[in-house]
């Protein structure tokens, strides 16, 4: 079975990139665009893996890492979260809350992949 | 050189560092034990002569026993040991020694504490600008954003191998976007940076506040635009002087619309307006109607008027804020967003219908004014085109609390804004119980 990835980002062309990294490596991505209604998704979706953007239209992402752990259906879904360079405090935020890992853009797509990999259990 | 009330006690903690008895000392400046006693528990002040016996004895400066620049650097260079942090192991106890011993060292090391403050000063200054100037911050999102877009496509059309025709081609369309993107923000960045060195130093945080600042130094009022606007080519030279491209740009744009609302609206006609209507200013919606102007024209235009003390807020459909002009006692936000009970967005989602109010500013007292919002609309592609809307508050102080009623209490922005019960809050105030 194929591990299930949901894409929280509302850039459509890193998306894009993405995805199609992700999905040539045997992954199911599916994306969402919006910060509002993300952490519903990943309620409904039960992803085995969340990359959530820190700065979302709608809602942060430091708001819906929150809410995916505090909803007993997805608190140990992994969450790799973007951040960029200068977001220090985000960063630490986004610690305390639970985050399981952090990819700094620009990212090169190996070290994604790599991630991904390793946060799916592959 | 005046002597402290506590120069006793520096003479004390000197005589006790060294390990000496009252009475040894005493002996040796040729004073009594009981006198030195009573100077040490600053009972007695001390004679210059006396000081400078004790200061030999103690083997210390007299200055570093006196009020004045040697009891400063004591105390400058207790900051700078405090400021280092406890780890450091300066030997607090032995301040005096040193200061005696390597005065000039002393200084230095005060100084560099001084210029340590400062830079600390000015990080957090550009900092706080960073985080706060969302002009900047939006861009260097932007930017970051471009670039790993591009990243992260180029390494995949670089990659070895094949890539369906229908991926490569939507990828070299993003790559193609993004870098138009990315050289488009970078200019603007640029151009940006480059006029805000020299607004850094004059505390200018965005080209609207500049602009702003330039319409405030000249006490709102651009006399060059009446007449026939005989004065514009003078006052597009002063414009030239802003510092960012963008701030002239807006500044621009508001002399033209300017120029045409002076016109359909003189100066004398305006005056004699406002004469005869007192001071709540004539009617905007006849004014408009009588001189052929938008009614926010005639908004800018009263707003504008020498003496009248009219304030005024303009926002576009967004709600962003894009023209301030305070009145006296009505604090504007200088960043982010305004008080959303404020008439003027009321009135932005009711275009073309008046919304007037009586406010009355949150803690500030009794301090009242009434308050008239419009929204004009504008559709200048045609039915095909976008609506715009463009949104104006006149504000005018009301002497005293004499309006009578109620009034609705405001704010300036939630982040400052002490009223605790407000159904309108967006978030807390980082003022909080303390207000």
């Amino acid at each position: 079975m194929t591990s299930h990835v949901l894409l929280i980002e509302d850039e459509p062309h890193i998306a894009e990139a993405i995805r199609f990294i992700l999905s040539r490596d045997g992954l199911t991505v599916s994306t969402f665009g919006d910060g509002s209604g993300a952490a519903e998704a990943v309620r409904k979706e039960r992803p085995d893996l969340v990359i959530l953007d820190l700065m979302l239209p709608g809602c942060s992402g430091l708001e819906i890492l929150q809410a995916i752990r505090s909803d007993p259906a997805t608190e140990t879904t992994p969450v790799m979260m973007l951040t960029a360079k200068g977001q220090g405090r985000d960063r630490e935020a986004a610690e305390r809350a639970g985050v399981s890992h952090f990819m700094t853009k620009p990212f090169s797509n190996a070290e994604m992949l790599a991630s991904v990999r390793a946060l799916v259990g592959r | 050189m005046p002597l402290s009330a506590l120069t006793g006690t520096r003479l004390r903690e000197r005589r006790l560092a060294l390990g000496l008895r009252q009475g040894v000392v005493a002996e040796a400046a040729g004073v009594s034990a009981s006198y030195l006693n009573l100077i040490e528990h600053n009972r007695r002040r001390v004679t210059e002569e006396v000081l400078a016996a004790l200061a030999g004895v103690l083997g210390v400066p007299v200055e570093v026993l006196r009020e004045g620049e040697g009891s400063t650097l004591l105390e400058d260079l207790r900051l700078a040991a405090a400021a280092a942090g406890e780890g450091t192991g300066a030997e607090l106890d032995r301040i005096e020694e040193f200061a005696g011993r390597f005065p000039g060292w002393a200084g230095t090391l005060v100084a560099l504490e001084r210029r340590v403050a400062g830079l600390e000063r000015a990080v957090e200054a550009l900092n706080d600008r960073m985080t706060h100037d969302p002009h900047l911050s939006a861009s260097l999102h932007e930017m970051l954003s471009a670039v790993s877009s591009v990243r992260s496509t180029a390494e995949i059309l670089a990659e070895p191998g094949e890539i369906d025709p229908d991926w490569q081609g939507r990828f070299l369309r993003n790559l193609f976007s993004d870098s138009e993107r990315l050289a488009a923000v970078s200019e603007a960045l640029v151009a940006y940076l480059d006029g805000s060195e020299q607004a850094g130093v004059q505390g200018i945080a965005s080209p609207q506040e500049e602009f702003e600042g330039w319409l405030a130094a000249r006490d709102w009022h651009l006399p060059e635009l009446e007449d026939g606007g005989a004065g514009l080519a003078a006052l597009s030279g002063e414009i030239g002087g802003l510092v960012s491209g963008a701030a002239r740009q807006l500044a621009r744009d508001w002399l033209r619309r300017a120029a045409e609302e002076a016109a359909r609206l003189p100066m004398a006609v305006l005056e004699a307006e406002m004469a005869a209507a007192g001071p709540a200013g004539p009617d905007p919606l006849r004014l408009a109607r009588a001189r052929g102007l938008p009614v926010t024209g005639v908004m800018r235009r009263l707003a504008l008027l020498p003496g009248a003390g009219f304030g005024l807020v303009i926002c576009d459909a967004s709600g962003t804020l894009v023209f301030r002009k305070p009145a006296e006692g009505f604090a504007l936000p200088r960043f982010g967003a305004a008080c959303p009970l404020w008439p003027l967005f009321a009135a932005l989602g009711r275009p073309m219908s008046p919304v007037a109010a009586d406010l009355a500013t949150a803690g500030r007292g009794a301090r009242r004014f009434a308050a008239l919002a419009w929204c004009d609309l504008q559709h200048p592609g045609g039915l095909a085109g976008v609506e715009l809307r463009e949104a104006a508050m006149l504000i005018r102080p009301v002497a005293g609390a004499a309006t009578g009623g109620e009034a609705l209490q405001v704010g300036t922005s939630c982040r400052i804004c002490p009223r605790r019960d407000c159904p309108a809050r967006r978030e807390p105030a980082i003022m909080g119980e303390a207000v």
